[in-house]
């Protein structure tokens, strides 16, 4: 019984593979399709959900479950708002106008009364008793199908406190109702600053802490751009080679190389809705390959991973697996294999219970092969042994940047063994948790004289807040986003060290 | 600059010919932009370099002087061009820079509109970013520094990429050509606000723009003009609804730097010497005084501090995005 179902449904994952592989998406696209993964903004940052889209896709907003069926086929930066009708609520898109409006009107009228507002907080007791609605009353506006908005409204026209609040104070009180009892979900497009700021704010440990103006500063330092061969040594996920990728715009290379026999988890490039073409010039090859000399390449064969190597499971599960299953995560996946569901479901990036994805019912495979067993897509495997052709090329033309993201790797070894791979006067930037091991390593360089205009760098962010008479920065900020070594690796004048 | 033909990208292969352009590094804090002529000298202050015999060398190289003075020939790089341009204006630099391309989410084929140009820093990062299939359009209201950067570009390789303008975008806003068909625009002028409304126009629906001010109130104005929705009936309307904006934020970035240093820390006998100074050291120097010989007195550590000196500031940047109808 059991295996008649993994027989369907390695069939059904197939031919999901196989048509992801036929509509391949346009560089840049505006609007979503089926199977392209998003990002779900629900109520302005306040959750933040990575999504694939399916007609069978759903999405749990407080304790409604909503289709995400209505999102296929409509632009990147559309707002949906959940409705309140009776039977399941659903997901209906909305202009902007209608839901800034009102905070608009608001502004308005505050700008008029900040000068005579004399109001302050001083009678306000918070006991509890202020609002005259109960939650069996809301229950049954929304059961004779009352909008969000009306029921807001009502709250506001209910409250005895309300018009006894500042201009600012009733405008966070109608917010804050809003957020509950209206909540809309804006629909984005996932890119390298997008994907990255979500990761820093929900499982930055996941990106090794890479905020994102450090990401911005390792591309513009390695000097990635159009026909570049980048090397990168990325150990957070693929977060850097997706970043890469998505600048080189299918030209180039990014050789993301591991040391060991196995590649390094990079599911997180699967977020990027990268067409074929741009996946292609993504390629893993261990650092062992990479540094034999160049008659090692004429005269040996390149052990290359075949794809065949890899189970079809994780093949499919990746066509359309959710990314926030962390690859460890196979306990999960076989409970839910056997109730052989084929919705994919969300994981929220901003809750902690994970709400499982499956789609693979042959958990059984992924188990055998353990827990590092490298998940990475159909797609990417293709281009994933280097063309010997290409290797080649890289020896006797050298990288044209290094990016190394190991936030807690052994950086001066990694370092060392990859510099002399690069061409001469080629750019490199190395990101790392820790100042000290960057030091010695930038100290080992100078002394070397292996590269010149040697710098640690600690990028500095601050956010503001600018409204009018309340400009200020954030209360809250971020004081650490890691640190870079950058340089450029030079021709060194001792001939018999390179 | 830029590798548009992958033939001629920087490489181990790749040497230097009469009529490029390049780096020369004395100092990290000492760099300079010069174009190899045959014939020709570069002179510093550690001699006289002849330019001839640069030719056939690999980028990266080391070259002598006459006097035996060393300097690096580096290749071009939008980040080694931002530190070597002539400033016509006060430019961007790279923190600004990084961040702003990758927050408009700059990609190749993008079609980006900017104004001022100034100097062409951010110009020449722009370029790289929308390679090799999309384009910059870059205005400024001061026609010699629109002639003096439209000539950089040119010789950097970049003119088809980058295409400079001479007009006002304050007074008269973005040409109608590109309305609806820009993916980012990016704003560094006195008074962005009066920009704004034409801006809007242009961005395309999900589109992302970006304006640098160095004082708040530029910024504080900016925004209120973002958040008010536009109600200058001038205004196009999609549809039957005005497009709003979104995602209104603003930031600050810099970076800090380090020094680093192998610093020989000493650690002093308590009994009979002050912690202070190598020299007391050496005068009451006696036979069971050793120095180097132990290594508790005289260990030495690679350290590191940030620099005393840093940028406290450029601007801020402000970036939003055109919501879809």
């Amino acid at each position: 019984m059991a295996q008649d179902h993994s027989a369907d449904a390695v069939a059904v994952a197939a031919a999901e593979c196989q048509h992801l592989a036929a509509t391949s998406p346009p560089t840049n696209p505006k609007t979503t399709w089926e199977g392209c993964s998003v990002l779900l903004d629900i109520n302005d940052g306040d959750r933040l959900v990575f999504a694939r889209l399916s007609p069978a896709a759903t999405l749990k907003i407080g304790n409604k479950k909503c289709s995400l069926g209505p999102l296929l086929g409509c632009p990147f930066g559309s707002l949906f708002r959940v409705g309140n009708g009776p039977g399941e609520p659903c997901l209906s898109r909305c202009s902007h106008s209608t839901s800034g409006a009102s905070d608009n009107a608001l502004q308005a009228i505050e700008e008029e009364s900040i000068a005579e507002d004399s109001r302050d907080n001083r009678l306000l007791i918070d006991n509890n008793t202020a609002q005259n609605l109960s939650s069996d009353d809301i229950d049954a506006m929304r059961r004779n199908g009352a909008t969000g908005d009306e029921i807001v409204e009502a709250l506001i026209s209910n409250s005895a406190t309300f018009k006894k609040k500042t201009v600012y104070s009733q405008e966070k009180y109608k917010r804050k109702k809003q957020k509950k009892y209206a909540p809309k979900v804006l629909l984005r497009k996932p890119s390298a600053r997008s994907i990255c700021e979500t990761y820093f704010k929900k499982f930055p440990a996941r990106i090794g802490f890479l905020r994102v103006d450090t990401l911005s500063l390792l591309l513009s330092m390695a000097n990635v751009g159009v026909h570049s061969d980048v090397l990168v040594v990325d150990m957070i996920g693929g977060m850097v080679t997706g970043a890469v990728a998505e600048r080189l715009g299918g030209t180039g290379y990014i050789c993301s190389t591991y040391f060991g026999v196995t590649p390094y988890p990079s599911d997180i490039i699967r977020m990027f809705n990268f067409n074929s073409e741009v996946y292609s010039r993504i390629v893993h090859v261990p650092v062992s390959d990479l540094s034999k000399s160049l008659d090692d390449f004429v005269h040996s064969e390149i052990s290359a991973k075949a794809p065949s190597m890899l189970p079809e499971s994780a093949e499919c599960r990746n066509s359309m697996d959710i990314s926030e299953v962390p690859i460890q995560n196979f306990d999960l996946i076989k409970e839910k294999s056997l109730n052989n569901e084929q919705t994919s479901v969300m994981s929220d990036v901003g809750e902690s219970q994970h709400v499982a994805s499956i789609l693979c019912p042959s958990g059984a495979n992924d188990l055998e092969l353990g827990h590092d067993t490298p998940i990475t897509d159909k797609l990417v495997n293709k281009g994933r042994q280097a063309p010997l052709e290409t290797m080649k090329q890289w020896k006797t033309n050298g990288f044209s940047g290094l990016i190394v993201a190991a936030p807690e790797a052994e950086v001066g070894t990694i370092v060392h063994k990859l510099l002399p791979l690069l061409a001469y006067s080629a750019p490199f930037a190395i990101y790392h948790q820790y100042l000290q091991p960057l030091a010695a390593c930038m100290h080992n360089l100078q002394t070397s004289k292996l590269a010149i205009s040697l710098q640690i760098s600690e990028p500095w962010l601050r956010e503001y807040q600018v409204l009018p008479s309340r400009t200020h920065p954030l209360m809250q900020m971020s004081s650490f986003g890691g640190y870079i070594l950058s340089g450029i690796r030079i021709r060194n004048s001792v001939p018999s060290s390179i | 600059m830029l590798s548009l033909d992958p033939s001629k990208r920087n490489s181990l292969q790749r040497c230097i010919c009469d009529g490029d352009l390049v780096i020369v590094y004395e100092r990290h804090d000492r760099i300079k932009a010069v174009k190899v002529q045959k014939g020709l000298d570069f002179q510093n202050r550690f001699g006289v370099f002849k330019l001839s015999d640069w030719i056939g060398q690999p980028f990266g190289s080391k070259v002598l002087s006459n006097k035996g003075g060393f300097i690096y020939l580096l290749a071009p790089t939008p980040e080694l061009w931002t530190l070597v341009l002539s400033h016509r204006t006060q430019i961007l630099y790279l923190a600004d820079i990084s961040f702003v391309i990758s927050y408009l989410e700059v990609v190749p084929g993008c079609l980006v509109l900017e104004s001022g140009t100034g100097s062409g820093s951010l110009t020449t990062s722009l370029a790289r970013a929308v390679a090799p299939s999309g384009h910059v359009y870059t205005f400024d209201f001061h026609a010699q520094r629109a002639t003096l950067a439209r000539e950089d570009f040119e010789r950097n390789g970049l003119s088809s990429l980058v295409t400079v303008s001479v007009r006002d975008i304050q007074g008269e806003g973005f040409p109608e050509e590109f309305c609806g068909a820009a993916d980012s625009v990016f704003l560094d002028l006195p008074q962005p606000w009066l920009a704004l409304p034409s801006v809007r126009k242009m961005l395309k629906q999900d589109g992302v723009l970006c304006s640098f001010s160095p004082c708040i109130e530029q910024v504080q104005h900016s925004c209120e003009v973002l958040t008010s929705g536009f109600t200058d009936p001038n205004v196009r309307l999609i549809g039957d609804m005005q497009q709003l904006i979104l995602d209104i934020r603003t930031f600050e970035v810099l970076l800090r730097t380090y020094e680093i240093r192998e610093e020989r820390m000493t650690t002093s006998e308590a009994d009979h010497e002050s912690p202070v100074g190598p020299m007391r050291k050496k005068r009451h120097c006696t036979p069971h005084d050793v120095d180097d010989s132990q290594g508790e007195r005289t260990a030495t550590t690679v350290t590191a501090r940030p620099c005393q000196e840093s940028r406290g500031h450029t601007g801020y940047l402000t970036f939003a995005r055109l919501a879809c109808s």
